[in-house]
C-alpha cells in the first residue's frame, strides 16, 4: 500500500443500537489489508469506544479514519456539549451518561481511559457548547 | 474445550453460526457491564451476559471473542441474530443464571489462563 487510504463515516447520534457500524467497517478494511490482529484490536477497541461516547454524548459526528502503511490515524469529531473537565472525564469510573444508557450496558465511565489505552498517541480538543475532536494513532509497530 | 461442548455443559440452544461449534476456546468472562468488557477483558473467546442488545454482538466482535452465551434464558432478536451471523460469533441461549453457567464452565476446565485478576 503506498498512498494512504481514507475513510469518513457519519456516525448517526439518534439511534444507539446501531451505534459500532463506523468501527465494525474499519476493522473489516483492516483485516483485509493484512493488518497484524494486535494493531487490529486496539484500532478496533479505541473507535468503538469512541463511537459509543459520540452517541451517547454528542448526538453523533464524523469519524475520519487515514490508514497507512505504518499507522491508523482516527479523528472523531463531534457538535456535542464539549467536556467541561477533561481531567476529571479521563478519570476511571467517572461517567456523565444518563442510567439508560447503563440499562444498556455503557457509561462506566471507562470509555476515555480505554481509548488512550489502546493508542500510541491521544488528543482531545473540547470546546464547551461547540464539540469535541479526539484524536487518536495507532503505529503499525 | 470447543463451542459444542461449552452449549453441552449449559444445557444451551445455539442460536447462529453452529458451522463453527467445532471452535477451540480457551477463556470466558461474565459480564453484563460492556465497558468493562472492552476495558478489562484480554483474550477471552466466549462471553457469558444477561444484557440482551445489539451492542452486546458488537462489542464481541471488536473483541476478537468467538461466542456469546446468553444466560437466564434471554432470548435474542432477530437483529442481533443477523448481526452476530454476520461477524462470524456463535450465539446460544442457557437457561442458567450467570453464576451457575460460570461455574459449570470452570469446573468443566474453561478456565482463564492467568488472567484471574485484573
Amino acid at each position: 500500500m503506498n498512498e494512504t487510504l481514507k475513510y469518513v463515516y457519519e456516525v448517526d447520534g439518534s439511534d444507539f443500537m446501531s451505534a459500532g457500524v463506523a468501527s465494525a467497517d474499519v476493522k473489516k478494511n483492516l483485516k483485509m489489508l493484512g493488518f497484524s490482529g494486535d494493531l487490529i484490536k486496539k484500532v478496533s477497541i479505541a473507535m468503538y469506544e469512541g463511537e459509543i461516547n459520540m452517541v451517547i454524548h454528542a448526538n453523533g459526528g464524523i469519524a475520519t479514519v487515514e490508514v497507512s502503511d505504518d499507522c491508523v490515524s482516527i479523528v472523531l469529531a463531534d457538535k456535542g456539549p464539549g467536556i467541561e473537565d477533561i481531567e476529571l472525564a479521563m478519570s476511571e469510573g467517572y461517567s456523565t451518561a444518563p442510567d439508560r444508557i447503563r440499562a444498556l450496558g455503557f457509561g462506566a465511565g471507562m470509555g476515555l481511559p480505554n481509548m488512550k489505552k489502546y493508542c500510541d498517541e491521544f488528543k482531545i480538543e473540547t470546546e464547551l457548547g461547540v464539540g469535541t475532536t479526539v484524536y487518536m494513532k495507532v503505529y503499525n509497530s | 474445550m470447543r463451542i459444542k461442548d461449552v452449549a453441552s455443559v449449559l444445557s444451551a440452544e445455539i442460536l447462529c453460526r453452529s458451522d463453527l461449534a467445532e471452535t477451540e476456546v480457551k477463556s470466558a468472562c461474565g459480564s453484563d457491564m460492556m465497558s468493562d468488557v472492552l476495558a478489562y477483558v484480554k483474550d477471552h473467546a466466549v462471553l457469558l451476559t444477561g444484557l440482551v442488545n445489539p451492542q452486546v454482538v458488537r462489542t464481541a466482535e471488536m473483541m476478537d471473542m468467538k461466542c456469546i452465551v446468553f444466560v437466564r434464558g434471554k432470548n435474542p432478536s432477530e437483529q442481533i441474530i443477523s448481526l452476530a451471523e454476520e461477524a462470524g460469533i456463535v450465539l446460544m441461549r442457557s437457561s442458567y443464571r450467570m453464576y451457575t453457567s460460570c461455574g459449570l464452565l470452570y469446573a468443566s476446565g474453561l478456565k482463564n489462563e492467568g488472567n484471574d485478576t485484573v
